[in-house]
């Protein structure tokens, strides 16, 4: 056939996540459509095949070492909106960054998204991401009617929520490991304005941080707050809490009101490729962290910022993951379910005590959790930090593996890059399941990753 | 797959009865479970050592090899490889001769050419295939200061190391760019079954003290150690020591 052929003699091509760790090869094809993907499954490539998005994954999810890897940015076309209900169906490889340059200015927000726009829908539902307003609106996927999935075999398969529910379900949050996603149907949220109603406190420490969340988060669509991860004993957890909602249009200034849904991506700066390893140390870190603290408002009402400021702050800066050096960073991020703050506690007293330098934890309440079988969010307190990769850390993280699966909590499979497989079976139940939807539609396991050869998925 | 920090989930021992191989095995034990091969021959010890790093933690298969029969490599790496990918292979096999029968029985010197240097060859040959294949690995081959300047009191276990530590420096330049690297262990005296009964030499160390430079070196992705460290300055130096001198030495 001659497009095995062509694809036997395409390069190979190193490839790593957002985090730059564990770079291997692959042969990347770009896929425009359905068939060009047939083509590669047909094929029948010995180290199988996944997809990739925008590589915002921090981890090897997107790479399979020796095989095939389908480059999806190049699918991204807008194939059908119906203004009157929001629902939108896309190619998998359009990025949240498209919709909203598109949709924005009609009135029609994502339904979720991430800390990063440059993330495609593929991407977003094959991790089942969560935004800032996880606790009401739960996570991406849940916003999703219906998507095609290519399997295996070949076939097309139309599922949802209601359609093949456990194929649905399993491949939300499953890592491209069920088959290639190419369209979905996706529910946007109707906004009046695209501007955000925002309101700061200040915190000194984690215990006043997390009675403000668990008193008032309801309040409020979107919450996050920044934790300073160095500062020691008395100030351990003091941080930054940010809450909003879309502001209405009566609620803009007079003269923002004649165009309320103006929207324009910010523009992005590139952070240069020659930061050398070591740069971010404790004493820079803890020196940008006291700045950072001290230039935040203690307490702020009803401010209005952009949806970039408030939604996506380092996309202002394009490629800030190179100002970890070549070694690279993963990204630690667990959930603990609620009534296990102790757990929380001593991890942020570990973390802080390891004196491994991490500009900023993320801090945040998870609302219910859905029936994805690998999907993250869980009831309870998440909270996700960067680590550049330093000796010594294999164990640091291992331990905290143990102290979150004791407390019933789990790591996410979009951050992660080092968790024990076994200790990743404790922490999803749900894992033998997965194991059964995909033994049915990919019995020879052609789809594949580096991911899941790390943790025998 | 190695992780992100360099934590390693397979692991394959070629001469997995070798001192220095277990003791690499039990390294990476002591920071996780992971897969382990142990290709050997079939003996006591063989059994023994399965046994102890299951006990250690390891999920342990075991896995037909002898380096005196040449359909052996090729079968051998399939069999470790049928398992699942092979993340890091130790080729730790060897042997020391004696010295006395290796200066005059010229089968002898054959035996141990081929046992030292053809065997480990073709080992690296098909390894390397493999983990071209897989897109990743390190393949880590047990070579010796011996090599680096053949004496006169062991020149043809010398000389066959030496052959072998040019075959994965060799190997490892043309794997660049393939995901899969090469590290080249240079031990100086290691009290181990191979030397058993022997005296020490200068600077003796232990199978321990080679594992950790072994697992430090894959983690930090090195091309070449020496155990212990001062070696690489002291075998430097007899490089470049003049012959006649070189010849009188007492090593
Ligand atoms: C700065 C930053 C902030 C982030 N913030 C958040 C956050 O707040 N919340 C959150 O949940 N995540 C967050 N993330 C993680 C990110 O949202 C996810 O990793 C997301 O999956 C990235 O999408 P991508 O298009 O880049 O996918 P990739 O990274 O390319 O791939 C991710 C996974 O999706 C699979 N995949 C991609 N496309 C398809 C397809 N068409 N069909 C099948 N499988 C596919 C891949 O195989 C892979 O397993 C953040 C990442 C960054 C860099
Ligand atoms: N010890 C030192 O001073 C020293 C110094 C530098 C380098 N090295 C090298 O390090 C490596 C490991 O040595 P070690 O110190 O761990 O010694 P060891 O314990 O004696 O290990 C050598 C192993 O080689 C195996 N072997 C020998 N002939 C074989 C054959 N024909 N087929 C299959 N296996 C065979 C033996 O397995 P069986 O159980 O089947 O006999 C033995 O377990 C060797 O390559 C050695 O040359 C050693």
């Amino acid at each position: 056939m001659p497009e095995t052929a062509a694809l036997a003699g395409a390069p190979r091509v190193p490839l790593t996540g957002w985090g730059r760790t564990a770079p291997t090869p692959a042969t990347l094809i770009p896929v425009h459509g359905e068939e060009e993907a047939r083509a590669v499954l047909r094929s029948r490539p010995p180290r199988g095949l996944v997809a990739r998005g925008l590589a915002r994954s921090y981890n090897d999810a997107a790479q399979n070492a020796g095989g095939q890897v389908l480059d999806m940015t190049t699918a991204d076309r807008v194939l059908d909106t119906d203004p009157a209900t929001g629902e939108i169906v896309v190619e998998a490889g359009t990025s949240l960054d498209r919709l909203m340059n598109l949709f924005v200015p009609q009135g029609w927000f994502v339904p979720v998204t991430p800390g990063t726009r440059y993330v495609t829908v593929g991407g977003a539902i094959a991790a089942d991401i969560h935004g800032k307003n996880h606790h009401i609106a739960g996570t991406f996927s849940q916003h999703v009617s219906w998507l095609d999935l290519l399997t295996a075999d070949g076939e097309v398969r139309r599922v949802g929520p209601d359609q093949d529910p456990d194929l649905f379900w399993a491949t939300a949050g499953g890592m491209g490991l069920t088959g290639v996603i190419l369209r979905a149907c996706v529910r946007m949220k109707p906004i009046e304005s695209a501007r955000i109603l925002v309101d700061t406190d200040r915190t000194p420490d984690l215990d006043s941080l997390m009675a403000l969340l668990s008193e008032s988060d309801h309040l409020y669509d979107y919450s996050v707050a920044w934790i300073d991860c160095v500062a020691k004993a008395a100030r351990m957890g003091r941080s930054v809490l940010t809450r909003g909602r879309f502001a209405r249009r009566d609620e803009l200034p007079a003269r923002q009101q004649a165009d309320p849904l103006r929207y324009h991506g910010s523009v992005k700066l590139s952070a240069p490729n020659v930061f050398p390893p070591g740069l971010l140390n404790l004493a820079t870190v803890a020196a940008f962290n006291e700045v950072w603290y001290r230039k935040s408002p203690k307490k702020k009402r009803d401010q209005l910022q952009g949806i970039g400021t408030f939604f996506h702050p380092l996309d202002s800066v394009g490629e800030w993951n190179r100002i970890y050096g070549p070694r690279g960073f993963v990204q630690y991020q667990f959930v603990v379910p609620f009534g296990q703050e102790d757990a929380l506690r001593e991890a942020m007293v570990r973390i802080s005590n390891s004196g491994h330098a991490s500009f900023l934890a993320v801090l945040k309440r998870f609302g219910e959790g859905n029936p994805g079988m690998l999907s993250f969010p869980a009831p309870g307190w998440t909270l996700a930090l960067d680590i550049p990769v330093v000796g010594g850390l294999a164990r640091l993280l291992d331990e905290l593996d143990d102290l979150v699966v004791d407390a019933g909590g789990k790591v996410y499979l979009a951050k992660d890059s080092r968790v024990r497989p076994e200790v990743f079976e404790r922490m999803y139940p749900e894992l033998e399941k997965f194991r059964a939807v995909r033994a049915r539609v990919d019995p020879d396991g052609v789809f594949t990753s580096d991911l899941a050869r790390r943790l025998s998925l | 797959m190695i992780d992100a920090l360099g934590s390693v989930g397979s692991l394959l021992l070629v001469g997995g009865t070798s001192d220095i191989a277990v003791a690499t095995a039990r390294r990476y034990l002591a920071e996780r479970p992971l897969r382990v091969v142990v290709a050997a021959r079939d003996t006591p010890r063989r059994a023994a050592v399965a046994e102890e790093l299951a006990a250690a933690g390891a999920r342990v298969e075991v896995v037909d090899f002898d380096a005196d029969d040449p359909g052996s490599p090729a079968k051998m790496v399939a069999q470790a490889a049928a398992g699942g990918d092979i993340d890091v292979a130790v080729v730790a096999f060897g042997q020391l001769g004696d010295p006395e029968l290796l200066r005059s029985d010229a089968d002898a010197v054959g035996r141990l050419a081929h046992v030292n240097y053809v065997a480990p060859a073709v080992v690296g040959t098909e390894l390397a295939g493999r983990m071209r294949a897989q897109g990743h690995g390190v393949i880590v081959a047990l070579s010796s200061v011996a090599g680096e300047r053949p004496r006169a009191s062991n020149f043809v276990y010398g000389s066959s190391k030496a052959g072998l530590d040019a075959f994965y420096s060799g190997l490892a330049d043309s794997l660049v760019g393939s995901g899969v690297s090469v590290l080249v262990v240079r031990p100086g005296f290691v009290r181990s079954k191979m030397t058993e009964g022997l005296a020490d030499a200068p600077l003796a160390t232990t199978p321990e003290a080679v594992a950790d430079a072994i697992v430090n070196g894959v983690r930090k992705g090195r091309h070449t150690v020496w155990v212990p460290g001062v070696m690489r300055w002291v075998m430097s130096g007899l490089r470049h020591t003049p012959r006649a001198i070189f010849r009188r030495l007492p090593i």
